[in-house]
């Protein structure tokens, strides 16, 4: 079950990540797609135990980080995506989530993730950009990933709470 | 007796701690470490400059969503193309008809490189270190995007080393200067814009040809393009002049490959140059069909756009 587990979590990454450097650059707002990789690890964040859900964070944040059109200084996404699901994780009740705390859930681990990822951006002079440029970037990314929520998160949560029974079964 | 069944019970206490553990907190030890290994990875990239120790890795991983990229690319693009067959009222032969076109611009624009190279090395008369300089173009198409959250603006293309690709080489397409590879697999190709804030590009003003350089302003806007800042600060760049790159045939960019125009001039006291604002020639929301420009008789996987227009 565990390799399993592992295996759909792999799929979906990579799913993730190649619909958002496909497809979703054709309906971009200036260029700004919705993060589906951050969505993913807040699926696995609110669904399996935290260890796990960090461990796939990172992952998805290095595979961010390594895949062709990535430029950036390898290792950003994946702290961005680490924290993320880090918080996702403690936002967690041991009961299921009503749909209002996942929607609420995914902003703020949105606006953390991307947040971050530009803050490191800054600190490192990456490529130098202007503050008012960022604060642009990541409210309309909070607001596309808000947007997906509903189509993704819930078949999403329910593929990782049926390959983790000890969690589902609480 | 008494000793194993509190061996017993310590063990059960310390499985329900550790569930109580994981379900509640996530473990900070994990974080750190994690948080710890991003920072590495980092540190090991800043630091390694040009050659980091990240190439490698960043080079497996294309290989293998190389061929992802431009499978799912081509499988999308029927979808994505929908509103231009409304347009078009549906025709695939409209399609076919685009593609030579832009096919027939693109040989168009290898002539016109060559001819502006031709004209700027009379100009600079460098006839010694002269080779033939006479370049192919690879088609190729554009496959994936960079988002703007990574706030870089390269793409991937469908074109890398079996088609003979190779990094540092330009990217046109039909309109003018696209940017340069910056590192390939066997069957993609990343592609830093000019549009990148970290994309520097030295080029030259068509009418005076004072030499500056073109720096993106990180903007898929057309309008806010790029900046040109002129080496000499005595010359005032000439609105609606054209910008060609100044380049050389060993480095990134070739010369003679049309940049923009100028659209606004501004000259600051403090620094010691004048700036210009520079609108690029190409549309960077719709990229699509792009040339990589290979050395002439450079083995490819595809047909291959000659200099003189021919195709092989």
């Amino acid at each position: 079950m565990k390799g399993l587990r592992l295996l759909m979590a792999f799929v979906a990454v990579v799913v993730a990540l190649v619909v958002q450097v496909t497809l979703f650059p054709h309906v971009a707002w200036h260029g700004i797609v919705p993060n589906l990789c951050l969505l993913v690890v807040v699926a696995a964040a609110l669904t399996v135990e935290a260890p796990f859900a960090l461990v796939l964070g990172f992952a998805a944040g290095l595979t961010l980080d390594l895949a062709p059109p990535a430029d950036h200084v390898a290792g950003r996404w994946a702290l961005a995506l680490t924290i993320a699901a880090f918080l996702a994780a403690r936002v967690r009740q041991d009961q299921k989530p009503t749909a209002l705390a996942v929607v609420g859930t995914v902003a703020a681990a949105s606006f953390v993730g991307t947040s971050l990822f530009a803050l490191s951006g800054v600190l490192l002079q990456d490529p130098d950009m202007s503050v008012a440029g960022l604060l642009e970037v990541v409210l309309v990314a909070v607001v596309w990933d808000v947007l997906l929520t509903p189509f993704v998160l819930p078949p999403l949560m329910k593929l990782f709470a049926r390959f983790s029974p000890q969690w589902a079964a609480s | 007796m008494g000793a194993f069944g509190g061996h017993e019970g310590r063990e059960r206490r310390w499985t329900g701690l550790d569930r109580l553990e994981s379900r509640n907190r996530p473990p900070r030890s994990l974080l750190v470490a994690l948080v710890l290994a991003s920072v590495t990875l980092i540190t090991l990239d800043v630091s390694g400059g040009g050659s980091s120790p990240i190439e490698p890795a960043r080079r497996v991983v294309g290989e293998a969503f190389g061929p992802a990229e431009a499978g799912v690319a081509a499988a999308v693009r029927p979808f994505t193309a929908v509103p231009t067959w409304f347009r078009s009222k549906g025709d695939l032969a409209d399609q076919v008809r685009d593609l030579e076109a832009s096919n027939a611009e693109l040989k168009g624009q290898v002539e016109l490189a060559g001819f502006d190279r031709n004209r700027l090395e009379q100009y600079d008369g460098l006839t010694t270190a002269a080779e033939d300089l006479g370049s192919a173009l690879v088609p190729a198409r554009v496959v994936a995007l960079g988002s703007r959250q990574s706030q870089s603006f390269t793409v991937t293309i469908d074109a890398g080393s079996e088609a003979g690709v190779g990094p540092d080489m330009t990217v046109v397409n039909n309109d003018g200067l696209v940017g340069r590879v910056l590192r390939v697999t066997r069957s993609t190709a990343t592609v830093l814009l000019v549009i990148d804030p970290d994309s520097t590009v030295g080029g030259r003003v068509g009418s005076s040809m004072e030499i500056g350089f073109v720096t993106g302003s990180g903007s898929l806007d057309q309008k806010s393009g790029l900046d040109l800042r002129l080496v000499d600060d005595a010359s005032v760049p000439a609105r609606d002049d054209t910008v060609v790159t100044w380049g050389s045939a060993t480095g990134p960019y070739a010369p003679g490959v049309p940049i923009g125009t100028i659209t606004e001039v501004y000259s600051s006291l403090r620094e010691a140059s004048q700036r210009a604002v520079v609108k690029p020639f190409v549309d960077f929301s719709a990229l699509d069909v792009v040339g990589v420009m290979v050395p002439s008789g450079s083995r490819s996987d595809r047909a291959v756009i000659e200099a003189d227009g021919s195709l092989r």
